[in-house]
């Protein structure tokens, strides 16, 4: 009997695991519909592999640029998890990643509740500075689903009143005053925010702190100070708008462009202004830099009543140790990287909902990813 | 079989050849009209109740098969990973995920399979007193751990008191807490169905307990374990949460279990579910297409086994 | 039973095997009380500092100075929700028990078993991602009929929250998936019953349905409780589903009674959170409402355990 039950449990055992190796000697990481472009030069090419975590606004265009790099470095693996701003920078002062994505640069003080301060928390795990590259500028669209209005024009006061819940139909006077000529439906507004904490709810309500103050006074930070219906991720609130008649939300351009939302233009005094890659330009080439020398931080001019400026976006960055401990790591970041604020590459990224960098600070992040080691 | 049948036969004299009726039988019953529509009513709401039951069963598997089902058709799904695809793009497998899911499914098993059958073998064969009684609680206590409280406990363990990385076997560690429960609650349900008659005859023949329960309590018990074990490890297959926090995604392939990540199922449902371009909705519905095959594969071999393996006694 | 030890052969193998049965017990213990050690350790400091009333209040503000959170509303949440999952899952389940042992035919009960055994094979991923986005869209046209008629009832007042994403969607996802778990158990509590009670009903002329009031549900109750219990217990710490389907609620949003409301469990609190614990004060106040959870399905597990064994006692 025992022999029989050590056999049978043997055999279960058995075909489990030559299942199990079955399935991973069969199994192909190679998708490339042709054999990779081999023409990469090899020092340009490491190999090895790259965590990196953080900002879900970064998503689309992280992905694109992962893509496009293995597809030219067939021996290097990139992961990047979109988990959130926040948990990134945490996993990046635990040490478990190589690099991290975030929607807001690390933060020089110390928040409130809490002794540390994130930039040195990280160059403490880094062993040297943790410098912040902005890589891709994502816009926030404020994204609606109207049945009937195509055109929404916005104001920050109007828009502000909207996610506070100040203001609750569509067909509120406030709205229709700046939108003449739009039927406006006497539907409820149905708000939705980000649940989880974001350095997208981050900048939108800079810029409701900024351009509306008067009717936006808690002070701008990762979670939601407003009213409404919460969703995880960018994803998330896009998502629930699409299938909300009469919902409205932020979320980044790309979201809201595959999710075919009505974006609202955004009229910061100067006349309303359509949601492109240009009027994001505009704005971007306005922001002034912080930062010492390398760590490059850019402040955002949300008031500004630049002419033809998409007033609302973030800049989203990634978070790097100057001098990694182990440098073949270095290599492969700063081989990534290189890629990913390549002018051609940052040019398709604004075909998916990205807009690049103005060249006065891409060329500043270049020099910052040759200094990497 | 309807209630006229039951009562016949619960009846000594029903088999005479001169019952007219299956009523007749003792004379005392007079069944009313009330008596009898209610009779029909309660089976006719019983029948219902297993109708809608079925609702959601059929709902979900529709759902499921029609979102994700013509994924699983496609030969690369389950030779590729996703290594280099974006959600813009159609085409990689699931290779990766698969081969994820079932080595941390395997390594779960055998760490709790040993720790949950021991623990029922002393709480069944051994434990007498206060000890066994503890031990008992905490298994009561283990079975209502939520998977998130779990996994907040292994990343304080692995990563913040340890300073490990996140690797897979940390969430297999998670895992084993919860799979063990399930495997002590089973087992220890199993060896309870062993007759005593069988510890009995092998005391008397002078075999020290632990030959007893080795080759007699346990072999007798067998398949009902592994029944218990394969539906333990059903359970925890599909387990997303301890994952979320302690089980990155990677698209690649990854079979090692100490160090970089390990893609699974449930996280590669995860890191796409929100999204609404097609090619990434297909493969999040595929994906979970997959992850329940998987698991009634499992469920099945399960249910063989208990069946054609029984003991014969 | 209580002398079993045979002398003689096997001593040495006697106290290997069974000190490794033994140390496996004491790991189980101790895997507990580590836990256990880790909830609290982590769960008091910020209690400490917590300037709110910890059972009371609505208010989550974890962030800054001073501390204030409470677990009013998750509570409310997390029982509510479980409360609809039980009322709909609890007849359900033993109805269709009823069926399987006591109704269907011979060729149909094995089946039917395993087919709502099959409801448990589907991932709690899954069902959330069913829930939000195929069954959710469905609870609209109830949730308009019960505003419209029963709105005055707090229970069932109207909020701006989509219909896919309320309280009662969650509840009835929650349903579905202990269904199988209450049935499994009151099948076998059912199948169970002495069929000398049964005969006896039966002989005394009583209809299926009476004899089965008066012999099998008597005889199952214990074990209907015990099920229900283990079912609560699922339904209260189910994390992933919840924490999809569910529409979480602004900061200050106003208190409401109502089923048609959002908000986060305990569960799905910490899990839409758990990324972005970043400081030790912000993860104890969140561990300590991991506490209460823990707390809750503890005493619920409990309690199925001594219906358990009291039922035991009885039929011995």
């Amino acid at each position: 009997m025992k022999t029989q039950s050590r056999q049978r449990f043997a055999s279960i055992t058995g075909v489990a695991l030559v299942g199990v190796l079955a399935l991973s000697a069969c199994g192909s990481d190679n998708n490339a519909a042709a054999p990779g472009n081999g023409a990469a030069n090899a020092a340009d090419c490491p190999t090895g592999t790259l965590n990196g975590e953080g900002s879900s606004a970064q998503k689309n265009a992280i992905e694109q640029a992962i893509s496009d790099f293995q597809a030219t470095c067939s021996g290097a693996t990139i992961n990047y998890n979109p988990t959130g701003s926040g948990a990134g920078i945490k996993q990046f002062i635990a040490g478990q990643v190589n690099f991290a994505g975030s929607d807001s640069a690390l933060k020089d003080v110390a928040k409130a509740g809490s002794p540390s301060i994130e930039q040195a928390d990280a160059d403490k795990t880094c062993g040297s500075p943790a410098w912040n590259l902005p890589m891709v500028t994502g816009p926030i669209a404020v994204a609606y689903n109207v049945k009937g209005v195509d055109k929404l024009i916005m104001t920050p006061s109007v828009t502000a009143k909207i996610f506070n819940g100040v203001i609750t139909t569509w067909n509120d006077p406030a709205i229709a005053a700046i939108n003449p000529g739009a039927t406006l439906p006497a539907e409820a507004i149905k708000v939705f925010f980000r649940s989880d904490e974001s350095g997208t709810t981050e900048n939108f309500t800079k810029y409701l702190h900024a351009a509306a103050a008067a009717d936006w006074a808690a002070d701008p930070a990762k979670k939601w100070s407003g009213k409404g219906e919460g969703k995880e991720k960018s994803a998330g609130v896009a998502n629930a708008v699409k299938s909300t008649e009469g919902g409205i939300t932020y979320a980044e351009w790309s979201y809201a462009k595959d999710n075919k939302l009505g974006i609202a233009q955004i009229d910061n005094g100067a006349g309303p202004v359509e949601l492109t890659g240009e009027a994001v330009g505009k704005a971007v080439a306005v922001a002034t830099q912080s930062g010492t020398g390398n760590n490059i931080k850019l402040q955002l001019d949300y008031a500004t009543k630049e002419a033809g400026a998409y007033p609302i976006l973030l800049v989203t960055y990634e978070i790097v140790c100057s001098k990694a401990k182990d440098p073949a790591k270095a290599t492969l970041v700063k081989a990534f990287l290189k890629s990913f604020a390549a002018a051609d590459e940052q040019a398709k990224l604004q075909a998916i909902g990205y807009a690049p960098l103005p060249s006065a600070v891409q060329t500043k992040v270049a020099s910052a990813i040759e200094a990497l080691s | 079989m309807t209630t006229i049948d039951l009562a016949s036969d619960a009846r000594p004299n029903a088999g005479r050849p001169d019952a007219p009726g299956p009523n007749l039988g003792l004379g005392l019953e007079h069944r009313s009209r009330g008596r009898a529509v209610r009779n029909q009513l309660a089976r006719i709401v019983m029948w219902t109740a297993f109708a809608i039951a079925m609702v959601p069963l059929a709902w979900i598997l529709w759902s499921v098969i029609s979102k994700g089902g013509a994924m699983l058709l496609d030969s690369h799904w389950w030779t590729n990973s996703q290594r280099g695809i974006t959600n813009r793009v159609v085409g990689g497998g699931a290779v990766h995920a698969i081969q994820g899911t079932l080595m941390q499914g395997l390594v779960t098993a055998v760490i709790a399979v040993p720790i949950g059958v021991m623990t029922a073998i002393y709480l069944v064969e051994y434990g007498r007193g206060r000890l066994a009684t503890a031990v008992s609680f905490m298994v009561d206590i283990l079975t209502g751990i939520p998977s998130i409280v779990a996994a907040l406990f292994i990343y304080a363990l692995w990563v913040t008191t340890f300073g490990f990385q996140r690797v897979a076997f940390a969430v297999v560690l998670a895992l084993v807490l919860l799979m063990i429960p399930v495997v002590v609650r089973s087992t220890e349900e199993m060896l309870k169905l062993v007759p005593n008659e069988l510890r009995e005859g092998a005391f008397a023949l002078g075999v020290p307990r632990w030959k007893t329960v080795v080759r007699v309590v346990l072999p007798t018990a067998f398949s009902g374990i592994i029944t218990g074990v394969l539906l333990g490890l059903a359970r925890v297959m599909g387990e997303t949460a301890p994952l979320l926090i302690l089980g990155p995604y990677t698209k690649n392939i990854a079979t090692n279990l100490f160090g970089g990540l390990m893609p699974t199922l449930p996280t590669m449902i995860n890191q796409d579910r929100t999204e609404v371009l097609q090619p990434a909705v297909d493969r999040v519905w595929g994906a979970a297409a997959t992850l329940i095959l998987l698991i009634l594969i499992l469920n099945l071999a399960g249910r063989l086994i208990a069946h054609f393996g029984r003991p014969k006694t | 039973m209580t002398d079993r030890v045979p002398a003689g052969t096997g001593r040495l193998g006697d106290r290997i095997f069974g000190g490794t049965a033994k140390g496996a017990g004491l790991l189980v213990i101790a895997i507990v009380t580590l836990i256990a050690g880790f909830l609290v350790s982590q769960a008091l400091p910020a209690l400490a500092k917590d300037k709110a009333n910890f059972l009371t209040s609505t208010q989550w503000n974890v962030d800054g100075t001073p501390l204030q959170f409470g677990i009013a509303n998750l509570l409310w949440v997390t029982v509510l929700s479980s409360v609809i999952a039980m009322l709909i899952a609890v007849p359900f389940g033993v109805g269709v028990a009823l069926f399987i042992t006591q109704y269907a035919p011979a060729w149909l009960s094995r089946t039917a078993a395993t087919l709502v055994d099959l409801l448990a094979a589907v991932p709690s991923i899954v069902y959330g991602l069913w829930g939000l986005q195929v069954f959710g869209p469905h609870m609209s046209g109830i949730q308009d009929f019960l505003v419209t008629y029963l709105g005055w009832f707090p229970l069932f007042s109207r909020s701006g929250i989509g219909a896919a994403s309320t309280i009662l969607t969650v509840g009835v996802v929650l349903s579905i998936m202990v269904l199988p778990i209450i049935t499994a158990l009151s099948r076998e509590v059912f199948a169970q019953t002495p069929v000398a009670n049964k005969d006896a009903a039966l002989a005394l002329g009583a209809t299926r349905w009476e004899m089965i009031r008066t012999a099998v549900l008597p005889f199952g109750k214990p074990g209907v409780i015990s099920a229900s219990m283990l079912g609560l217990g699922r339904a209260l710490g189910e994390t992933v589903a919840v924490m999809i389907i569910l529409s979480a609620l602004a900061d200050g949003t106003a208190w409401s009674w109502s089923v048609f409301h959002g908000g986060e469990t305990f569960a799905s609190k910490i899990a839409n959170n758990a990324a972005e614990f970043d400081s030790p004060q912000k993860a104890g106040a969140f561990l300590a409402a991991g506490l209460v959870l823990f707390l809750l399905t503890f005493v619920v597990n409990s309690i199925a355990r001594i219906v358990i064994n009291r039922s035991k006692a009885f039929s011995e």
